[in-house]
């Protein structure tokens, strides 16, 4: 399974399920198709939510990135699972693009929980920079 | 080979079946309460095997069979032999060297033996060229729980 999604710079392919032989024509032919519309500079495959790989991904990332070396754009690799990273430096494929991990999550939106108990530390803190903004907040109005 | 338990299975080699056969191998050798990562390396290993018989053995004719073996051994081994008569390989050397591929259109990486290599403990290839091939894989899994054999017979 893939979503895109399209940015002026940058087409993001969100993979997901499992990346085998039988399922990678399906992604192969969906990605290929927007990156011809726009020519990305960027092309990013987002590993997150794969839940298996074996080397027919392997097969997807060298096709992509000879794809992007015709016009010259890049391709990037991110949030590989501990598994399809094995898979990926086994594979020397972690040469063939850039690979990231990154820290917040770009789907599930977290609902902002707060301590149940008050942070100590941070509440003169906070009170501070209230004060110190207050003045001007006063000059503005 | 002094055989524990033995699952035996036969499938046409479909590439819907890719995950049908990966996910009942891994199933078998859930009963030695395996570590995820020997589990997810065996998934990778017979991916890798089935997938190449679905790809080569039988290209250009009717799909045939691909006949699964997986014995549990002594000491929490894992035996699989995956089995079709298919083409066959005329040269093995060459097929099992990294990146090689007699099918670069369809984006094979030819790292299916290398993935198969690097995941099992011991990886056997025969093949009659015309007939078939059949690859045996054998890889000792790791106990994900301590101990948890420690006292039994």
């Amino acid at each position: 399974m893939v979503e895109l999604k399209q940015e002026p710079q940058k087409l993001t392919a969100f993979l997901s399920g499992e990346l085998d032989h039988h399922h990678a024509k399906e992604i192969r032919e969906t990605i290929d198709f927007a990156v011809r519309e726009q020519y990305p500079p960027v092309v990013v495959l987002d590993f997150r939510q794969v839940s298996f790989m074996d080397s027919s991904g392997i097969g997807l990332i060298m096709g992509r990135s000879r794809l992007m070396e015709e016009y010259g754009g890049t391709l990037e690799i991110h949030n590989p699972p501990p598994h399809i990273r094995k898979v990926l430096r086994i594979s020397g494929a972690d040469r063939l693009a850039v690979i990231r991990n990154s820290v917040k999550k770009e789907r599930p939106k977290p609902a902002p929980k707060k301590p149940e108990i008050p942070l100590l530390d941070d509440t003169p803190e906070t009170e501070q920079t209230e004060k110190g903004t207050e003045p001007e907040h006063e000059y503005a109005q | 080979m002094n055989t524990l338990n033995e699952l035996k299975c036969t499938f046409p080699a479909r590439s819907e079946n890719e995950s049908f056969a990966r996910t009942m191998v891994c199933a078998f050798a859930s009963q030695l309460d395996p570590t995820v990562e020997d589990l997810a390396d065996l998934r990778t290993a017979v991916s890798e095997a089935v997938t190449n018989s679905i790809v080569h053995a039988y290209r250009g004719r009717e799909p045939g069979l691909i006949a699964v073996t997986v014995r549990l051994l002594p000491e929490g081994v894992i035996y699989i032999r995956i089995a079709d008569k298919g083409c066959g390989i005329a040269d093995i050397a060459q097929a099992m060297t990294p990146l090689y591929s007699s099918a670069p259109a369809e984006e094979r990486a030819g790292l299916g033996f290398t993935v198969m290599q690097s995941f099992t403990d011991k990886l056997t290839v025969t093949s009659r060229f015309g007939h078939g091939t059949t690859v045996t894989m054998r890889k000792k899994m790791q106990h994900g729980t301590e101990q948890a054999t420690g006292s039994r017979g």
